[in-house]
């Protein structure tokens, strides 16, 4: 692994239109995403945690290109995506492929798997040679677990977890360096899911690739990741490698987001603290002033509504946006 | 949140007729496009007063249709009730008109969307007031006091403000908090809650499963709960359900069920969820795909999915029998339980 | 604007088997639709080779003959003879001929406007949709009918110019449907992923949204051709139509009209057959939308 990162994201923004219902005109602009940075090194896997409207969402299609970031950088393999003609873009984006939530909605009902893979071919004829796509698609079929006789068959006759595979397969049909998995496994039964999960590892270790692995499912996150950063409201909260995020959460929402995880056999671990924050997350169109989580935050002070926390090294633990960081360290798990 | 669950506090073989629900044999067919399906094949299970049980399964497994069932709202006329019996104490709630008579007033349910079961037009209090002002005639003043009273007690912020909000005014877990107080309001002995926290975000979650947890507990009322998440009922549920195909798959109090698991089915999906602490390591995940209802194997419906699976299996239907060696109340439906027992959970 | 499909985001799905669509529904209804335009599209495609039609001829001795009489060649005229001694049923294969090409030609016109333009103001939306959709909505406001008889009288009446009338005061109902469909369709999922594997604009419209508007489409045009049969009809009838030399149904049913009161067979005849086709494609339009697309019915 080098210590150049595959992907670096400094300061995104993205935001959308909010309209009045009568007149279409925009009245104010939802920032979903409001100032993100985090790398994601090659081979790594990061982890991107948070609840509905945190957008961590946006943050992936942004970074394919399906949104326009409204500022900020996307440094892709040494590239800057975000002022980069759209030609060369294409060449770019290549690497950079996503695997989507919904196993059902993202497939297309009307085309053949084999079909499906190999439209990425089609639309960059360099990469397989279209006397080569037939082997290639078995191929891939294979590696993903799936039986290549099928290739001809459409997605509605397959189940959940074998519709999700054959988007993976059609996320590697470019040969990226990184993948993006949005929610990837969420739409899975259980035992489905843990399938899946098992051929990310094997796939990120066999071919090298980088995961920017988005899920709203701590447990999941854990498992996979690297280094995980926990979003709230648009912006990352927290950040810090796999393990110690899990052992020593700082801030108050990590700490609460951690202690809301069902655990499937809670009387074999000592009893832990039980954190349940009231309320739901604020709507992202009208944020709260300075720390966007001191709403339901026990922890809140009045210099969290006036002043914004960084999110920074605070008295050598890992980056995190909250005021009290110093004290809150240790005061978790 | 504390935790009842130690399995020694529930009685050992108690008699059926102890129970205020009571499912036997339940059989619910759905005529489909592609042929008929068997939706519950065959379940069985029992509910005692001021219990929680937690009716588990994935995709395919007949948990909400048994619900259904339960509550006479199988949709009609694909789906009906072709075997069995529910009982709910001592009343047939397959005779017709039982059930539509004990819903609402005796059992109630919250569903997994809580948006497309309250009515968008009219104020979230009216919604709650109705049940009074419909099952005990109440006037439209004492039924505003008691909808305002109920949803105190269900935990909405300035209650008195919200009685005249409409229902999209309402985040995803308030509206949950209507829909459970909607289900208290004739207080119910039975409450039956379909996915209740499944739509919601995991903090959120954590708030409905305490609220439920403290008002099963105040109300002494006994409580199903209908999940796909194991770790979601670990804390709150006495015991477990596990269907797998539309067949009850294995039963028992949850430890003896979480920690010794005698079906293959139940073991592999405990070793396919990723725990928060302790060490990682890879996941040992059930092998192919949920069960497709219209081509199901002979014999045991897991045998595709299975490890143990032998020419028994193929042959013969499991029944559901107590777990060898096992805590009274432990069953399971596996031709080779005690292998499975032998061999534990993949990681514990 | 439509949406196709449920929400699927959460995880789970219920348990409820895929309740039982109405698969048969309007079986009979499609059936019953399909063997009457059969007959009709066999008649017109092979009618006019069995029997001769010469538009210019005349015979007198066998002038206004009622339905069943023999004529003086000894042929049988069973739907009678015009005012010249023209064979009734003869002129009326003939008629089928042209409704129908009429019919199929204006849709081919006016469905290609309406898809290009309904997939435009949908797919890309934004002041390129509002333009289009307003055009529509100007277009709608006009009574088609009138607006047809207007443009008739400037270009003079020729097969052709009765298409691109018809054409004109038709493509709006597909621009509806296939705006809806690309608005539905450009935001799925799986379009998202062409996009994110480099598929640009053309491709993403030829391979996603197109084939996902085809069988609205159809179930419109199916609704549409019986319109448009009789928008022609009318046009003739009115003389703004077909020229006299070929004789589509609203010709036939003109010239009758003097004769009604002596021999109305000869407008009553091609009316009945007229009526009786777009009643038919009505039906089989009414059961392919229940069937295929529930959505539409307010179309």
């Amino acid at each position: 692994m080098s210590d150049t990162p595959l992907l670096s994201v400094r300061d995104l923004h993205t935001s959308f239109p909010l309209r009045s219902s009568v007149l279409r005109r925009t009245v104010g602009h939802i920032q979903a995403v409001a100032g993100v940075s985090f790398d994601v090194m090659p081979g790594g896997t990061l982890g991107l945690v948070g609840e509905s409207g945190s957008g961590k969402s946006t943050v992936a299609r942004t970074i394919v290109g399906l949104e326009q970031a409204r500022s900020g950088s996307i440094v892709f393999d040494g590239e800057e995506l975000t002022s980069l003609p759209k030609a060369s873009m294409r060449r770019v984006r290549r690497q950079l492929q996503m695997i989507f939530q919904d196993p059902y909605a993202s497939l297309n009902p009307r085309a053949t798997v084999e079909q499906i893979i190999t439209e990425a071919w089609e639309i960059h004829p360099d990469v397989v040679p279209r006397n080569r796509h037939h082997a290639e698609a078995r191929e891939l079929l294979e590696r993903v677990g799936l039986n290549p006789d099928h290739a001809r068959r459409y997605p509605h006759q397959f189940s959940g977890g074998q519709r999700q595979r054959i988007g993976i397969a059609r996320a590697l049909a470019l040969r990226p360096k990184l993948v993006i998995c949005d929610e990837a496994v969420s739409a899975l039964d259980v035992s489905v899911q843990a399938q899946v999960l098992n051929l990310l590892a094997d796939l990120r270790s066999d071919l090298g690739l980088a995961y920017l692995f988005i899920a709203h499912d701590l447990s999941v996150v854990r498992h996979i990741s690297d280094q995980v950063a926990v979003m709230y409201l648009g912006r990352i909260v927290e950040t810090a490698p796999q393990e110690e995020l899990f052992t020593r959460p700082i801030h108050p929402y990590t700490q609460a987001l951690l202690s809301a995880v069902p655990d499937p056999k809670p009387w074999t671990r000592p009893p832990r603290e039980q954190i349940i924050i009231g309320g739901d997350v604020p709507s992202p169109a009208d944020p709260p002033s300075g720390c966007r989580f001191r709403t339901r935050c026990w922890k809140a002070e009045d210099v969290c509504a006036t002043t914004e926390p960084a999110l920074e090294i605070r008295l050598d633990q890992h980056p995190a946006a909250c005021h009290f960081a110093a004290d809150l360290a240790g005061a978790g798990r | 949140m504390t935790a009842t669950d130690d399995p020694t506090v529930i009685p050992a073989g108690q008699s059926p007729a102890a129970a205020l629900l009571d499912v036997r044999d339940l059989r619910v067919e759905f005529s489909t496009s592609a042929g008929p399906v068997t939706a519950v094949d065959g379940a069985s299970f029992e509910v005692r007063p001021g219990e929680t049980v937690a009716l588990l399964g994935e995709s395919g497994s007949g948990k909400s249709v048994t619900a259904q069932a339960i509550l006479g709202i199988v949709p009609k006329p694909a789906g009906r009730v072709t075997g069995g019996s529910i009982e709910y104490a001592g009343r047939d709630l397959l005779a017709p008109g039982t059930a539509g008579s004990l819903r609402g007033r005796e059992i109630a349910m919250v569903f997994q969307d809580p948006l497309s079961s309250l009515n968008p037009v009219f104020r979230v209090g009216a919604q709650i007031g109705e049940m009074f002002r419909k099952h005990r005639g109440a006037s439209r003043k004492q039924a505003r006091a008691e909808a305002l009273d109920l949803m105190r007690r269900v935990g909405i912020p300035a209650a008195e403000k919200r009685l005249d909000d409409y229902p999209h005014q309402f985040s995803g877990g308030m509206r949950q908090r209507v829909m459970i107080a909607m289900a208290l309001a004739l207080s119910p002995k039975l409450l039956i809650a379909d996915e209740p926290t499944t739509a919601l975000d995991v903090t959120v979650q954590a708030q409905i499963m305490q609220l439920l947890a403290r008002l099963q507990a105040e109300e002494g009322m006994s409580l199903v709960l209908i999940t796909h998440d194991l770790g979601v009922v670990a804390d709150v549920a006495d015991r477990v359900v596990m269907m797998y195909a539309g067949r009850v798959v294995e039963t028992g109090p949850i430890r003896e069920v979480y920690d010794h698991s005698a079906h293959p089915y139940t073991a592999g999906l405990m070793g396919s969820v990723p725990v928060i602490d302790g060490p990682r390591q890879r996941l040992t995940p059930i092998q192919g795909s949920p069960p497709d209802l219209l081509h199901l194997p002979s014999g045991c419906s897991f045998r595709p999915r299975c490890q143990y699976a032998g020419t028994i299996c193929a042959e013969q239907e499991p029944p559901l029998l107590p777990a060898p060696g096992r805590m009274p109340g432990h069953q399971s439906a596996c031709h080779h339980a005690d292998q499975v027992l032998s061999q534990g959970a993949p990681h514990v | 604007m439509t949406s196709t499909e449920l929400d699927l985001t959460t995880t789970t799905p219920l348990a409820t088997p895929v309740t039982a669509r109405k698969s048969r529904a309007g079986t009979a209804r499609i059936r019953f639709g399909l063997i009457v335009i059969a007959v009709y599209v066999v008649a017109a495609a092979i009618g006019p080779w069995l029997i001769d039609f010469d538009s210019v001829a005349t015979r007198t001795a066998d002038r206004l003959k009622p339905p069943g009489s023999r004529l003086s060649d000894g042929s049988l005229a069973i739907f009678g003879t015009d005012q010249v001694g023209q064979d009734l049923l003869a002129q009326m294969l003939q008629g089928a001929r042209i409704s129908i090409a009429v019919g199929l030609a204006t849709l081919l016109l006016a469905g290609t406007i309406g898809v290009t333009v309904g997939i435009a103001a949908g797919y890309f939306g934004g002041w390129l949709d509002g333009v289009l959709m307003r055009l529509a909505d100007i277009q709608l406001a006009f009574p088609s009918i009138l607006l047809a008889i207007f443009i008739a009288a400037l270009l003079g009446p020729s097969v052709v110019n009765v298409v691109i009338v018809l054409a004109v005061s038709n493509w709006v109902t597909f621009a509806r449907v296939a705006r809806g469909q690309a608005l539905a369709t450009r935001r799925r999922e799986f379009v998202d992923a062409s996009r994110t594997l480099g598929a640009g604009t053309w491709r993403l419209i030829r391979r996603c949204v197109l084939p996902a508007s085809v069988a609205p489409v159809l179930v419109v045009a199916t609704v549409e051709i019986g319109h448009v049969i009789l928008a022609e009809a009318s046009l003739s009838f009115l003389g703004l139509g077909t020229p006299a030399s070929t004789p589509s149904w609203g010709v036939t049913i003109a010239n009758g009209r003097n004769y009604l009161a002596d021999a109305w067979w000869i407008s009553t005849v091609p009316g009945i057959a007229l009526a009786f086709l777009v009643i038919s494609l009505g039906v089989l339009g009414d059961a392919l939308r229940d069937r295929y697309d529930p959505r539409l019915r307010s179309l």
